[in-house]
């Protein structure tokens, strides 16, 4: 490899101080001086996140005696969609909705009321909003597992136990503090005179919040709606403690129960893994991008 | 207010507008209370109450009573907190070790200019799609004896009892959620080699630094508050990881995997213990909030200076 690297540097060398095209190219070549083992660790990292998410799709789709008779990873003999026709079956439509209920339920009011709090944060001044907006920083740090005793006891005392809306109102709270953090970065890079000007107009603070900063913050709302989304789509401590009927179960907990009811029929539990990713799969085909800037939710900024 | 502008002079408008200002810029802070109410009620609330309950008496359904320090006597007793303890520092560092190396080299990779790669990353992120939940049934299933993996592949060695054996479920935990979280961090790393200026490595080039001497003196020190991000959310997120093992191993076998959060958990929706459980969750916090404070201390201020320098 050190050959490689030198005439590599070698040629770098050579074509740098002629032009910024050569330039450009001598950093393709840095980057591509890492292949040979860079590649190799890249097909290896590939093949464990691979086989896993392989095993999952092709044994969902098999049937009970393909699972028993075959080769784990052979692609089914005779594919099958009775496995997902088992689990929807199964009252999975259902748990989708909860799901999607619960889920828009706690995302969209989270976004609107951080939103506005931001812009105040950003826009106003005064100590308390200092106070309030070091208080969401604070709740940055704060596990909310370690929290789930008092909201359960909380829940149960406001006669929420075992139902939809409990699930989503702890779920907007703690959505609140990343979404401010994200939200109130955004509106501050919006240029000061693109305010002035509308309040020159004579518009209000109001007229204002909607009319400019919200459609300017666009991006970074779609960014924190996926980020939160993804969380509660995916949470499982919540719905685990704060539900109880079958009715109620979002896809995470439908997901555990049906794992220990049908844990003989191994191509039905993971067709119900398939179903219940299937939306966020979607999601990740459609717009890539924006949902992977969701899902770091502006970190790696 | 345009009468105001014409008639009097320049220092009055400012002295006038900037008490209208002062006055709109407070009456602003109306629009951050339903984001506080709920922060309060459903955050703060909540957190004060773990404190409380910490000294009560509480069976999950029944009357709530004082216990005064009982539960804490009874919790800094008990052999299984320290066991939590270490199982939660253990899953902590071996995760940071485990998956911080990974990341780095896979974010240092994906942000690469070739094709393939890109490619390659479009399959890497594909975890992150995926529920705890259904992470953990996915490998459950995997690990089957008979009808997975081992077979599969014809690797005998990985026909192992994993869920039986306590080193064994405790490996695989610290693996599956490897597996989980790499992604997130990867895509991190990816962000933060993006943004280090082309012109740093050019003039290396010049200077004729090869590619690991690169890495070395510029991707890596270049990547300081990013692996600062990463760790702080790798760290402070593995007191979390509550879902994925409660659903691969239920904290089994024995109490070999049992975290605090899933102490937390066992104790006071299980065994209807919520003082106890409380106790737990208090030192969650404790163990939250020194831990993201220690991690920001070591990352410094002045975060858009420094990455700038050399420049």
């Amino acid at each position: 490899m050190s050959t490689v690297l030198n005439t590599n540097t070698e040629e770098a060398r050579a074509g740098s101080p002629t032009s910024s095209a050569a330039r450009t190219r001598g950093f393709g070549s840095r980057l591509r001086r890492l292949n040979i083992p860079a590649g190799m660790g890249g097909w290896l990292w590939l093949a464990i996140i691979i086989i896993p998410v392989y095993y999952v799709v092709i044994t969902s789709l098999k049937t009970q005696e393909g699972y028993f008779g075959q080769n784990p990873l052979a692609l089914p003999t005779s594919p099958t969609l009775e496995n997902y026709q088992l689990v929807i079956e199964a009252n999975f439509a259902r748990y989708f909705m909860n799901s999607a209920i619960v889920t828009i339920g706690a995302v969209a009011p989270a976004v609107l009321i951080s939103f506005m709090a931001s812009f105040a944060i950003v826009r106003g001044s005064g100590r308390f909003l200092k106070l309030v907006n070091g208080m969401f920083l604070m709740g940055l740090a704060i596990p909310l597992q370690a929290t789930i005793i008092p909201i359960y006891l909380m829940i149960i005392r406001l006669n929420l136990y075992d139902s939809l809306l409990a699930l989503i109102l702890p779920s907007i709270a703690f959505a609140i503090p990343l979404t401010v953090l994200i939200l109130s970065n955004f509106i501050r890079d919006v240029p000061n005179e693109l305010f002035e000007s509308m309040r020159l107009d004579g518009c209000s603070e109001w007229q204002i919040m909607w009319r400019l900063a919200l459609p300017l913050t666009r991006p970074a709302i779609v960014t924190v709606a996926i980020y939160n989304g993804l969380h509660v789509w995916n949470g499982f401590l919540l719905p685990l403690v704060l539900t109880q009927s079958p009715d109620l179960r979002v896809l995470p907990l439908a997901l555990w129960t049906f794992q220990g009811e049908y844990s003989v029929n191994i191509p039905a539990v993971l067709a119900s893994v398939m179903l219940s990713t299937l939306p966020i799969l979607v999601l990740y085909v459609v717009g890539r991008r924006q949902l992977l800037s969701g899902l770091t939710a502006g970190f790696s900024k | 207010m345009s009468n105001t502008v014409s008639t009097s002079p320049r220092t009055a408008v400012t002295r006038g507008e900037s008490l209208q200002t002062e006055k709109r810029k407070a009456a602003l802070a109306w629009l951050t209370v339903p984001a506080l109410f709920f922060f309060l009620v459903f955050a703060v609330v909540p957190l004060a109450g773990v404190f409380i309950l910490s000294f009560a008496n509480w069976d999950g359904i029944g009357s709530i009573g004082v216990a005064g320090m009982d539960n804490w006597l009874a919790v800094l007793a008990d052999p299984g907190l320290y066991n939590a303890l270490g199982l939660t520092f253990l899953i902590m560092i071996a995760s940071w070790l485990v998956q911080t190396p990974i990341s780095l080299l896979l974010g240092v990779f994906t942000a690469g200019s070739q094709r393939y790669r890109a490619a390659l990353a479009v399959l890497y992120f594909l975890p992150l799609l995926l529920s705890s939940a259904a992470v953990a049934i996915a490998f459950k299933a995997l690990l089957d004896p008979n009808f997975g993996l081992a077979t599969g592949l014809g690797l005998p060695f990985l026909a192992q009892d994993w869920l039986g054996v306590p080193h064994l479920a405790l490996g695989l935990v610290i693996f599956v959620i490897a597996w989980q979280f790499v992604p997130f961090h990867t895509l991190i790393y990816q962000g933060g080699v993006r943004q280090i200026p082309k012109s740093l490595y050019e003039a290396a080039e010049i200077d004729g630094a090869g590619t690991i001497k690169q890495f070395f003196h510029i991707t890596l020190p270049q990547l300081k508050y990013t692996i600062i991000t990463s760790s702080t959310l790798m760290v402070v997120g593995s007191l979390t990881y509550f879902d994925l093992i409660f659903v691969l191993t239920g904290g089994g076998p024995g109490n070999s995997t049992r975290i605090l959060a899933l102490d937390m958990y066992l104790r006071g929706f299980r065994a209807n213990l919520m003082g106890p459980a409380s106790v737990i969750a208090v030192i969650l916090v404790v163990i939250g909030l020194a831990l993201a404070l220690l991690l920001q201390r070591l990352g410094g201020k002045d975060k858009h200076g420094s990455q700038l320098e050399g420049l």
